[in-house]
Parts: structure tokens; sequence; C-alpha cells
């Protein structure tokens, strides 16, 4: 099983993408995806790919914290107070 | 041999309007449901007449009342869908019940195009809401305040199969198999075991092993005995201890697996015993650690972590795929399934772009790390919910999903395809296309029927008790040699 042949799974997200904004009718923006990801140095050394990876997941998670802060419900206390179901099922 | 696993889920959505300290729920889940248009439009009936919630796996009847609303207000509250689904509201929240289907694959893309169908008729409610209000809608199962709303799945099986060896065979699995399917939750509630962050959204709410209730006392495994279909030969076992995922990976992974361990049950696959000495002490146990490395007492007197118990079942389906024809599918799964469990036991992190526990905390470990802030903040529990958010732009998910950081399993084309068109393969296609064809002659329907009213007739009622027949192979000659609902129903008698 293949499941993190990264390159091939970004193309197949990025056709996801599309969908939902379309889907959506929203105007959100594209957010640039960070870290390349494309064409890995196969030569590179186990210790190499490590670093670069480390900071490849910190670019990544400093635009996730990024657009996170632009979507996030503002008065999130009392959101989150005011958040009340009743039981179901 | 075990029979095809005809399935299906039901999802109950949070709901509330923003900006509207008067909200009411059940007006607005009303306002909702009857914000959604399709063309067939007609005013069609639940058919509650075959319906009996209150039969018992067990083997006996419960008392209680039956709910049986009136003519008005079923209509009101219930939408079948040209999709073949049943879209409507379940007391104070709305529910989405997608068609039956064959396959873990097609049930993703029923599910999500379940998303989609709530999103665009929020969308929709909300232009009605006075200036400033705003409809949202959450897939999750709990408020953090003590009240849950459900997830259930819904598999066919065969009724020789006893349901106490079901019952015993079953526990351990649904008790351990939320380290790959939990939705994760920031913190507990329901008198639970204070916690930082859990691996399940629902293990608090379970507080007995077997039972029919689901909204109090709630049991890991629920007795409801209504097959929806021939009750001779099948049973329909409504789970409903999972809960909603959002991950395209994780509903695949949860479904195909579950659909699997039904098989090996059937099939007399599952020897070994792996009984636990309380269940539901350990469900919450297991949910309670995410680094899901506690191990929980079996009546044998051994210790197992939930990754191991899910190993056990995952070797004895190596076996049975190895001496049985399954379906490529199935392979897929199990390679999945594999792959998932080595995972968990060496770092559940790694999971983050599959598993939908694992996303969220990853997402908001990330958003504590880099604000300095602390389990219990509130932008910490607004993260959890919005995580469940249907709104494309705000829902914490489908940011993930944008961003490349959620493994897909199905296209967009197909969910959105799956909007209007049933399943091709079960008795779904029968009913979404008789809806999409004769919809105003449609006087009612249910799952296992569907009755027309045609000129002065007396209202002539189809059943379906085989969920396999109904399917496009199956009458597609018929339909399109019946122009009209009178036609079709002539056709039939002949």
């Amino acid at each position: 099983m293949q499941h993190h042949t990264t390159t091939r799974a970004r193309r197949a997200d990025e056709q996801g993408l599309l969908g939902i904004v379309s889907a959506a009718d929203t105007t959100q923006r594209k957010v640039p995806k960070k870290g390349g990801g494309e064409g890995e140095e196969p030569e590179a050394s186990g210790s190499q790919k490590l670093a670069k990876r480390g900071k490849e997941l910190k670019e990544e998670m400093d635009a996730l914290v990024d657009e996170i802060d632009e979507v996030l419900e503002e008065n999130a206390e009392e959101f989150v107070k005011n958040y009340v179901q009743r039981g179901g099922e | 041999m075990a029979i095809p696993k005809v399935m299906g889920t039901e999802i109950e959505y949070g709901i509330t309007v923003k900006g509207d300290p008067d909200f009411d729920p059940i007006s607005s889940c009303v306002l909702l449901v009857n914000s959604y248009r399709e063309d067939h439009s007609g005013d069609i009936l639940w058919d509650y007449d075959q319906e009996n919630p209150l039969a018992d796996a067990r083997g006996f009847q419960v008392d209680g009342e039956k709910y049986t609303p009136n003519q008005q207000e079923n209509i009101a509250r219930n939408k079948t869908l040209i999709n073949g689904a049943r879209y409507y509201v379940d007391h104070a929240h709305p529910e989405y019940s997608c068609p039956e289907v064959t396959n873990s694959r097609e049930l993703v893309i029923h599910e999500k195009a379940g998303e989609r169908i709530l999103e665009a008729s929020r969308r929709e409610a909300s232009a009605l809401l006075p200036a400033g209000a705003q409809m949202l809608l959450y897939k999750n199962n709990s408020d953090r305040k003590g009240n849950s709303y459900g997830a259930h799945e819904n598999f066919l099986m065969d009724r020789r199969t006893s349901f106490k060896q079901v019952v015993e065979y079953l526990m351990p699995f649904f008790v351990t198999r939320q380290v790959f399917c939990g939705a994760g939750k920031v913190g507990s509630e329901n008198r639970g075991q204070r916690c930082e962050y859990q691996i399940s959204q629902r293990a608090d709410f379970f507080e007995t092993e077997v039972a029919l209730d689901t909204m109090v006392k709630r049991p890991i495994i629920n007795t409801r005995d209504e097959p929806h279909a021939d009750r001779e030969k099948y049973r329909r076992l409504h789970v409903i201890v999972g809960d909603a995922n959002l991950s395209e990976y994780t509903i695949y992974l949860r479904t195909g697996v579950t659909s699997l361990v039904l098989s090996m049950i059937e099939d007399g696959a599952i020897r070994k015993n792996l009984s636990l000495r309380d269940p539901v002490a350990a469900i919450k146990e297991v949910s309670h650690d995410p680094s899901c490395r506690r191990a929980v007492h079996l009546e044998s007197g051994k210790r197992l972590t939930a990754v191991e118990i899910q190993q056990e079942y995952l070797e004895m389906a190596h076996a049975y795929c190895a001496g049985h024809e399954v379906s490529a599918e199935a392979e897929d799964v199990l390679a999945k399934w594999q792959w998932v469990l080595e995972n968990l036991r060496r770092d559940p992190m790694a999971l983050e772009r599959q598993i939908d526990w694992v996303m969220k905390k990853s997402m908001i470990e990330s958003f504590m790390e880099r604000k300095s802030l602390s389990w219990d903040a509130p932008q910490v529990q607004m993260l959890d919910l919005q995580y469940h958010d249907l709104r494309p732009d705000k829902g914490l998910y489908y940011m993930l999903e944008r961003q490349g950081r959620a493994e897909r399993i199905v296209g967009d084309d197909e969910i959105a395809a799956a909007i209007r068109r049933p399943p091709e393969d079960t008795r779904a296609y029968f009913r979404g296309e008789c809806l999409r064809r004769y919809g105003p002659a449609v006087f009612g329907v249910n799952w296992d029927s569907i009755s027309f009213s045609v000129d002065e007739e007396p209202i002539k009622r189809i059943l379906m008790a085989e969920p396999l027949k109904g399917s496009r192979a199956h009458v597609q000659g018929l339909l399109e040699s019946s122009p009209t609902a009178a036609d079709l129903v002539r056709n039939l008698r002949a």
C-alpha cells in the first residue's frame, strides 16, 4: 500500500480544493502551500531529510495557524458557552 | 457464507442560530429541512406503519408509545430525496439517513453528499432569518455540556447468526475501534473523569453494555430489532457507539473494518475470546488515553491495549480473507487497517492526515503552541467545535482538507453527483428513481416500501423487503416501460 506518496496525495487534494470552493459559493482565497513537497532529492541523507522535513513542518504549521486565526469564531468563550443542544437519537 | 453487507448511516447534526437569543431548535430544524428543495417536492409522507423501534433483538417487545405524527406534521418533518436518502427532523436535530449502499467507498460518497445537502439548506434557511442571525450546523456528537446526539451505522445481517454471538464477538471490537474512528474531544462530560483531550466524542455517554435505549443509559450494543427488510431472513444491526466522522479516510476505514468483522462473525471466523472484564469502564479508559498505550482487563485475566485487541481482530481477518473470496475493497480495507494499527502502535500522531481524532488534536496542539494556550482555553474549545462546522469556509476540517492535510478517498465530482443520484445496486435506486420520475404520485415512503396514489384508486403500496432488489439492473426495464405512475402500478400488477 502506498499511503504516503506525498506528491500524489497532494495532487488529489488540490482537486478537492477546487471542488469544495466552487460548491461553497464563497470567495475563499487559496492558501499557497508552503514547503514545496514536489521533487524531493532522492540522494539526501536521512538526517538532512529529517531537518528539511522539520523546517517544512514548521512552515506548514505557521500557515495553518494563520488560516485558523482568520476563520475562528470571535468571542470564543461566549460562543462555546451558548452552544447547548438537546439530547437526541 | 456471510450475506452482503448492505449498509447506511444516520447522522444527527448539532444546530444553533448565531445572533438569536431565543433560538428554538425544533422550529429551526423544520425551517432547515424545508429549505431544501428538489424538483419532485411533492407532499410525501414518511410511512410510520412500517416502523417498530420497540422490538428488541433479544426476542421481546418493549412497552412504550410509538411516535406517529399527524399528516401535516409528518410532511413538514420528513423529506425523502431523489438520491434515496431521508432528510428529516428527529426531536431537536436535523438528521440525514443516507441511502442503502453495498460498499464503504460508496458510503463515504453518500455520507459526504449528506453534508453538502445540509450545507445547501443551511444557506437557504439562513437567508430567511432576521438580519444578523445565521444558522450553523455541526457534524459532531456533543455540546460538551452533557448532551449527546448520535451518528448511527446500520448493517444488514443474517438472522441465522445468533444475537448472543454478535454481542460476544462485537463488544471488544466496539470498545476498541475508536482508536481509528474517534472524532476527538477536548475535555470530558457526563461525570466522566477529567481529561485534557480524548479519542471519542461519545465514550463518556455509554453507561451499559447491551440495551434497547438510545437516549438515556446508552448501551455499547443496541438491540433495536427493526430490520426494515424481511424479518425472517435479516436483522439490521443498529450501531450507536460511533462518532460522526468528517475524514473520508476515517469513514471508509470505520465502515470497511466493521462490515468485514460482521461478515467474519456470520462465517464463524472469530474464535478467540477477547471478552473484556468491564466494557463500560474500558470504553472510557481507551478514549481517555490518546497515547494508545493503556491496557484494559480481559475476562481471561490478560491485559491488552486497544491497539493490541484490534490487532487480534486484524490477524483473524487476514486468515479469513485468505480462505474466502473477498472483494478488492475488503483487501484494501485490510491493508489500511494494518497500516493504521502499526502507526497507532508506534506514534498515533503520525496519522494526522487520516484519522479524525488525530487530525483535530494535531491542529489544536499547533495552535496552542503558537498562542501559548492551555487545554481549557475558550479558543481551544472553539477549535474543537469548529472542526465540525459545515460551512466550507469556516469548518476547520474543510480547511485542513483544502490545505492538503486530509487524505481523500473519493472525488468531489462523485460527491456532487450523489446529491441527486441514488446508489445503483440497492433498493435505494428504485426509491430514488420513483421520486424523480413519479414524484407527485408518490404518497408515502419507508425504507422497505413506497406507496402511490394514482387517480381515484386506493393507495397502492409496493413492498421492498429485499434490500438488494430494486437495483438498476433489476428495475430499469420496468421504469422505462412505465412513463407514468399509473403505468408503473399496472405493470407491477401484471
